[in-house]
């Protein structure tokens, strides 16, 4: 028996060799170049198969126009590294300061062959581990008790040669064209093979299908030499400015709505495809009719015979012919390499491009396998922006280190601060951080209180849709509750038919800051971490389940939420309520006073004075907070015992009235504690 | 207390009601009659009506109408219905048919006519029930109008029963009809006498009476045992009310003395439910007797105003001081009760109203302070942080910043190798503690102008988040000093100029600093080597070791690493190490510590040898054995954990005091408290800490013993004696015994938020999941509408927005200036909340 068994084994290893990595990247697209960047600054052991000669090669064909959309801002006024990412949608998140697009073009919206040639110095600056001229072709799973997930993932190439990996992340994008079948589609053109020259529409009348940026791209380009351009697609045109998702139509793109609703010739229909027809008279000219009408006549009688919609209504819309017909519908993942086993699903309704994922980006059908990049849009599809580069760097970040805690045990990343940081903490990244910005409501801050609330750990763009798998997907610890950092538009502003630019849109006062439409930061606070359940009911339309409280930090004209009135006080003031704590800072001489009058100490005393860190603060300094009525100056005092002690507050009184500065009894910072 | 009175409204609404045994007609205040005979006819013997007859068409009644209305419903309480009886035109009946009749109401019982009354003496509802019951209980209210007639009556009731004896300025007044309401309950326990006569009133209390505000006695005539004495009395203090009436009788029905046989915690009398303190004289077997008499004496002066029980000692165990004689427990729940020790009976009574007084002004304090609160949640957008707010005061002045060199993430490598020393401040532009530390950073650098070897530079990580991050700097504001070559040093003392000033400069020196020459260490001590710190005034600390003792030497340098910039620090381990430290009569391994500049020098013997005892062991050598204490370096001694000792002073303290307190602490090494003094010239807030203790600042110089670490009492040093150390000694020991009781006790609040947070959760009111499951439920909720193109939808949806936009007027106040996220510079709108036109 034994022998039989050594044979068998035998001959598996001698039937095929496998190439062995813990990590397998298919792709070396923006996200898969991404996710290879966190593999290697951790040392794990990985590849990344690309199917081209070099990185990118979605970009080296498309956009086909070749101008990308992706903003690429040279100058916002700030050094702020991380504050600048919030306007550089084209980079890769790197150790290395040459690796910012800036240094690539200088222009706002960038050519598509820099893309490329930043993808190959990406690869080639950072020494990344990728096998060009490799298409996996197939994928399937071998079971293993052994292995990390349960099962190895086996990978075959053009080549047959196979390759064996513990985990799997899925990089390669939406790639294969979106096509519709009805009668006479085989005279329409596709976007990726569609001539770029606007010479060649001298003179034509043109149609295209499809609504989506490539389709208004191709439209732009041809614009002026057409004769007219009418549109067909089945939703109606979605404008990004309005519902503030970057793959809606993009203003660059939209000279044609211009000249539709400026009397030109141009126009946009809305209608099925599947319903369409086209049929090709003598001429070559194509004529629109209806699938319905083919039905029910015999094909071979000829064009003649062909019912067409004018016949029975002599204004029908789309009555002209047209020279051309334009495909530009998009494109889907590709589910052709994935053995039955991986389980690969579409995802349903207008997800179905993508393959299905769970919020932790582990696809529904496999542990282990990982979707990143493009095709793991379904997460955020038309909220977010993770399908694209400047919204899945992050998410790319975030998977990696739920990795390196799953397979690792290296926990996610944090930084303990004393309670008196807290305020200071959630401003600084509500200011700079870029994840949070552009995948807001997606990614967010945790602070995760420790006991008592004397301290506080705070980790880093957490995908709040595994925010009750918290401790197990980071190995950190939220037993005393945590606070939820997300940014958020205003429920009712984004929309396909919103008036985005109505008079007083935009609040100004803290006050009634849970109004704020335009982006800004929200902080959730949660007594316990919300369970699946609470997560699974949560209020439609609320990215997180309702909290035991919220804050609106209130928008700003300049993103810049510094303000200390409208920013930071009511901030203070709700994370003070949480805590039921008080989380101002005092001047030493304070301090010195609550020691010697009080038991116990606030926060910024006990952290700071006591702890030998105590705020002296220059002359100037406490002749302010004096005349704010915020600090009590003793030096003016006379001895004489009699005194009445409240003749001292008169003067003070007088001060204060010279100056114009209303009276607020000092009892706030000191009597009021006595009660 | 509010929840008291309720009870004892109830309890009252209670008796009301049970003492109108008469049946009520019917569920209408006020009955209409057709006609007098049919009045007439249906009127019931035992049945007491108030009845006005009116023309059918008669609009002059009309206000006396109303009246009569308003007062029909309290009238049924007390068993009168109230009627309106239609006179038919063509009636000449007595009560029809005379103009006169038309404008008097009439009182019947049964049939029987008992008191007309014009309808101007009806003038309110006051005046219609008070004259109504005044009529009815004819028997139980005794009128008086001399002087003779109440005492007549009095003599009649000692012995027997009490009297409730009232004033009141005019009848049908508010007060006369609480009083005959009063009556109308108690008038079968007490006799009623009741006078509108200035004279009585005069004639009946002490001082000069106000006429016009009515009065109330109660007469303990039933108690009364002597006829030639008139009965004693007890005044109603708060003014006549129906509630307060009761509650006074109440009061004057409980017992005088409560004899209490269990703990005082658990007790709960009248008084106490009443709102009122109850005091307990605490007896003795022995004493029995004469505490009793003293109780009833007391009890006596207390009437009305605070309960008095007296409680056994020797039948309850109380864990007190064994010289307590009164306890005073306060209605107020969770407060704990007061055992003290009173000479007199006086001070007991002073103590009640005293007691009364505070709380009456607490209660209207309270009230003021509500409508502070209410204020103040409207002023959650005033700045109360007192160093935010004077940062921002200053954020205009132009801070002199030239001398501060501006690091940045592409010259910080650079820089840091251009200078011998290089401090870096860490700072955030926009967080207030970082700009205050920048504020004295620049006094610093002014101050430290022309140093050589001293390069003063910044980093503001708002701008450079990578630099701060590499350099590992997590709070602000930090501050570094860079060594070419070394690791760098963190500061971690006061964010004071001078504090600041003296750890640049201790850091230009190595620490520990290792002297070649016996010169070079005599100079140190004497604190004139090195010259960079000749102007420096510290403590100098010497370790001296002989070259065998490699252990305690290591220690040393380790603790000078950690102790660099803080403490002077210079070691010497030559050959004659030995005589050096004899010299001091210690021997190597040793410490030698000069103060005050070389004047005395001490020398300790070394016997740990581990870095963290060394550490320990010169922080706690480098503290005075009787410091003045000060802002900057209280934290060193508060770390001690013991508590203060403390001499307040108005300037410096007499040599005399000095001599006497330094004796005292030098007396005993490891002693269980901290002895200091503090100027309150130099340290003027110690008045804010003698307000807080005393009210007023007491004659100076104080000396007090601060419980600052456990239990917060604060004892006074008695000031007619002495401040010698024998005094202090015997006042120390009393303490101790627990035979002094504190002047004050430091406040154990916690620090909660000063003040709440908006409430933006409840202002949401989001749909609790599992009870809507409608999306659409609620405004501002619906989800956002498929672009299908449906026109109906899109309209509800742009409907939405003034809906959205009233709620938002309810639920705060329009806007108040420019902030927001695009500044107008018209003049704002009614509405005003939302802007963003330019």
């Amino acid at each position: 028996l034994g022998l039989a068994l050594y044979a068998g084994s035998l001959c598996a290893v001698s039937g095929t060799t496998f190439l062995y990595h813990d990590y397998c990247v298919i792709g070396a697209g923006p996200a898969g170049l991404q996710a290879a960047y966190f593999l290697q600054q951790a040392g794990r052991d990985y590849i990344v198969f690309e199917r081209s000669h070099a990185p990118g090669s979605f970009f080296a064909l498309y956009p086909r126009h070749r101008k990308l959309i992706s903003i690429n801002k040279q100058y916002t006024g700030k050094s702020n590294s991380e504050f600048n990412l919030r306007h550089d949608w084209n980079s890769l998140l790197s150790h290395d300061r040459r690796l910012l697009f800036r240094h690539y073009s200088r222009d706002f919206f960038p050519d598509a062959d820099t893309m490329v040639r930043y993808l190959e110095d990406f690869a080639s600056l950072l020494k990344l581990q990728v096998q060009y001229n490799t298409a996996i072709i197939h994928v399937t799973l071998e079971k293993n008790e052994q292995a990390w997930n349960g099962h190895y993932f086996l990978l075959t190439d053009q080549d047959r040669k196979n390759y064996k990996c513990s985990s799997l992340l899925v990089a390669a994008g939406t790639w294969v064209p979106n096509v519709v079948n009805f009668p006479g589609s085989e005279y329409v053109e596709g976007y990726e093979t569609v001539s770029i020259n606007p010479e060649d529409f001298a003179g034509q009348t043109v149609l295209i299908l499809g609504r989506g940026n490539s389709a208004f791209e191709t439209a732009e380009n041809i614009l002026g030499v057409t004769n007219f351009i009418h549109m067909v697609s089945r939703s109606r045109v979605r404008l990004s400015w309005a519902t503030h998702y970057v793959g809606d139509l993009r203003a660059i793109n939209n000279g044609l709505l211009d000249t539709y609703q400026l009397k030109s010739l141009d126009g946009l229909l809305e209608g099925d495809l599947e319903d369409l027809a086209i049929v090709k008279d003598k001429k070559g000219k194509l004529h629109i009719t209806l699938r319905f009408y083919l039905e029910n006549r015999n094909i071979s009688a000829g064009i003649d015979s062909i019912t067409l919609p004018q016949d029975e209504l002599d204004n029908f819309a789309t009555r002209a012919p047209y020279d051309r017909v334009i495909r530009c519908l998009g494109w889907k993942f590709d589910f052709s390499i994935y053995n039955r086993s991986l389980r690969m699903m579409p995802g349903k309704g207008n997800i179905k491009k993508y393959p299905q994922i769970k919020p932790n980006y582990e696809s529904t059908g496999t542990r282990g396998l990982f979707v990143l990049g493009t095709a793991s849009h379904s997460v955020d599809f038309r909220k977010s922006a993770g399908g694209f580069i400047h919204g899945f760097r992050y998410t790319a970040r975030a998977v990696h280190r739920l990795l390196e805690n799953r397979h690792h045990g290296v926990p996610w990343p944090s930084t303990v601060y004393p309670i008196t940081q807290l305020t200071n903490s959630i401003i600084k990244r509500v200011n700079e951080a870029s994840g949070l910005y552009q995948m807001f409501s997606v990614l967010a801050d945790i602070i995760l209180l420790r006991e008592n609330a004397t301290a506080f750990e705070y980790l880093e763009e957490y995908p709040t849709g595994i925010l009750a798998e918290l401790e197990m997907q980071t190995g950190r610890k939220a037993r005393n509750g945590l606070f939820v950092i997300i940014m958020e538009y205003g429920r009712n502003f984004s929309g396909a038919d919103k008036d985005v630019f109505y008079y007083n849109r935009a609040v100004g006062e803290a006050q009634h800051a849970w109004q704020s439409n335009f982006l800004h930061p929200v902080i959730y606070y949660y007594k316990h971490l919300p369970t699946e359940r609470e997560m699974r009911l949560r209020p439609p339309e609320w990215p997180l389940p309702r909290p035991n409280a919220i804050h609106h930090i209130v928008e700003d004209f300049l993103t810049d939420w510094t303000a200390p009135n409208a920013h930071i006080l009511p901030l203070r003031r709700f994370l003070e309520n949480c805590l039921s704590t008080d989380l101002r800072n005092f001047f030493a001489e304070s301090c010195f006073l609550f020691a010697f009058t009080h038991q116990k100490l606030p926060p910024s005393c006990q952290q700071g004075y006591v702890g030998m860190q105590g705020l002296v603060g220059s002359q100037e300094l406490r002749q302010h907070a004096v005349q704010a009525g915020l600090l009590r100056d003793y030096t003016h005092t006379h001895f004489s015992g009699d005194r009445p002690p409240d003749s001292h507050d008169g003067s003070q009184e007088h001060l204060m009235r010279d100056h114009g500065i209303p009276l607020r009894p000092l009892q706030h910072l000191v009597n009021a504690k006595d009660e | 207390m509010s929840a008291q009175k309720d009870r004892w409204v109830s309890s009252l609404v209670f008796l009301l009601f049970y003492a109108c045994s008469i049946p009520r007609s019917g569920s209408a205040s006020l009955q209409q009659e057709p006609s007098p005979q049919h009045y007439f006819s249906g009127l019931e013997a035992t049945k007491t009506s108030l009845a006005f007859f009116t023309p059918s068409v008669s609009p002059g009644a009309q206000p006396f109408l109303e009246q009569i209305e308003s007062s029909a419903e309290a009238l049924q309480d007390y068993g009168v219905s109230v009627v309106k009886v239609n006179c038919p035109k063509e009636d000449v009946s007595r009560y029809c048919g005379k103009e006169n009749a038309l404008r008097k109401a009439f009182l019947f019982r049964g049939a029987r006519l008992i008191r007309e009354f014009p309808t101007n003496a009806l003038f309110d509802a006051n005046s219609i029930i008070a004259n109504v019951l005044f009529a009815l209980l004819f028997n139980e209210v005794k009128y008086v109008e001399t002087l003779t007639d109440l005492e007549n009556i009095e003599n009649v009731l000692k012995g027997k029963s009490n009297m409730v004896f009232a004033y009141v300025p005019a009848t049908g007044t508010a007060e006369h009809r609480a009083v005959m309401e009063a009556a109308f309950v108690y008038g079968t326990m007490h006799q009623f006498v009741l006078t509108t006569e200035a004279a009585l009133l005069k004639a009946t209390s002490h001082d000069d009476p106000d006429v016009s505000s009515a009065w109330l006695l109660f007469c303990h005539c039933q108690r009364a045992t002597d006829p030639a004495q008139p009965c004693r009395r007890t005044a109603l203090a708060q003014p006549l009310t129906l509630l307060n009436i009761h509650r006074h009788l109440k009061l004057m029905g409980a017992p005088l003395v409560t004899e209490v046989a269990e703990d005082p915690e658990k007790i709960s009398t009248v008084h106490l439910q009443l709102g009122l303190p109850l005091v307990f004289i605490l007896s003795q077997k022995e004493t029995y007797e004469a505490d009793r008499r003293t109780a009833e004496f007391v009890a006596w002066q207390l009437l009305g105003k605070a309960g008095v029980a007296l409680l056994s000692r020797d039948l309850v165990d109380l864990n007190v001081l064994h010289r307590s004689n009164v306890a005073l427990k306060t209605p107020d729940e969770g407060m704990p009760i007061q055992y003290l020790v009173l000479e007199d009976t006086d001070e007991v009574i002073t103590l009640v109203e005293d007691k009364n007084k505070v709380k009456q002004i607490q209660e209207d304090e309270q009230e003021e302070e509500e409508d502070e609160d209410e204020k103040e949640n409207n002023n959650q957008d005033i700045q109360d942080d007192q160093v935010v707010e004077a940062v921002s005061r200053d954020k205009k002045r132009e801070l002199p910043l030239e001398q501060i060199l501006v690091l940045t993430e592409e010259n910080f490598h650079s820089s840091l190798s251009e200078a011998a020393r290089t401090v870096v401040l860490f700072y955030a532009s926009w967080e207030a503690v970082s700009l205050a530390v920048l504020r004295s950073y620049c006094e610093v650098a002014a101050h430290l102008k022309g140093t050589p070897g001293v390069l003063l530079s910044r980093v503001n990580c708002w701008d450079w988040p990578g630099l701060c991050s590499q350099e590992n700097v997590t709070q602000f504001p930090t501050i570094r000093i860079y060594k070419e070559g070394q690791q760098s040093v963190t500061y971690g003392g006061m964010w004071g100029t001078q504090e600041l000033s003296s750890f640049i400069l201790l850091s230009q020196v190595p620490c520990p600093l290792k002297l070649a020459t016996m010169d070079e260490a005599e100079g140190y001590l004497r604190g004139e080597f090195p010259s960079e710190l000749s102007s420096h005034h510290h403590t100098s600390l010497l370790g001296v070791f002989s070259s065998a003792t490699s252990e305690a030497r290591e220690a040393f340098e380790e603790a000078g690493n950690i102790l660099s910039g803080h403490v002077r620090m210079g070691m010497y381990l030559e050959d004659d190490a030995l005589a050096l430290s004899q010299k001091y009569s210690v021997s190597p391994p040793a410490l030698l510590l000069a103060r005050s500049g070389g004047r005395s020098v001490e020398g300790i013997a070394l016997s740990k040898h581990s870095v963290q005892d060394m550490v320990q062991l010169i922080r706690y050598e480098l503290l005075d054995i009787f410091p003045e204490i000060t802002v900057p370096n209280l934290p060193q001694y508060l770390q001690l954990g013991k508590p203060f000792l403390i001499l307040f002073s108005a300037g410096d303290i007499s040599q005399v005091e000095s001599k006497e307190m330094l004796k005292l602490a030098k007396g005993r090494p490891q002693q269980a408290f901290v002895a200091c003094w503090l100027n309150l010239k130099k340290t003027p807030v110690g008045h804010g800490i003698l307000r807080s203790y005393f009210s007023t600042t007491p004659s100076l110089p104080v000396l007090l013993w601060v419980n600052l670490h456990a239990g917060g009492q604060v004892f006074k040093f008695p000031p007619e004696q002495s401040i010698t150390e024998m005094n202090i000694l015997a006042w120390l020991e009393r303490l101790q015994a627990g035979l002094e009781i504190p002047s004050s006790t430091l406040s154990g609040e916690d620090w909660k938020p000063p003040l709440p947070a908006y409430d933006f959760l409840q202002m949401m009111e989001p749909p609790v999941p599992e009870l809507s499951p409608h999306p659409g439920d609620s405004p501002g909720q619906h989800p956002p509408k498929s672009a299908g193109g449906d026109t109906a939808a899109g309209d509800a949806a742009t409907r939405e927005e003034p809906s959205q936009e009233s709620t938002a007027e309810e639920v705060g106040s329009p806007g108040r200036d420019l902030r927001g996220t695009a500044p107008r510079l018209a003049a704002r709108d009614k509405q005003g909340k939302r802007h963003s036109e330019l």
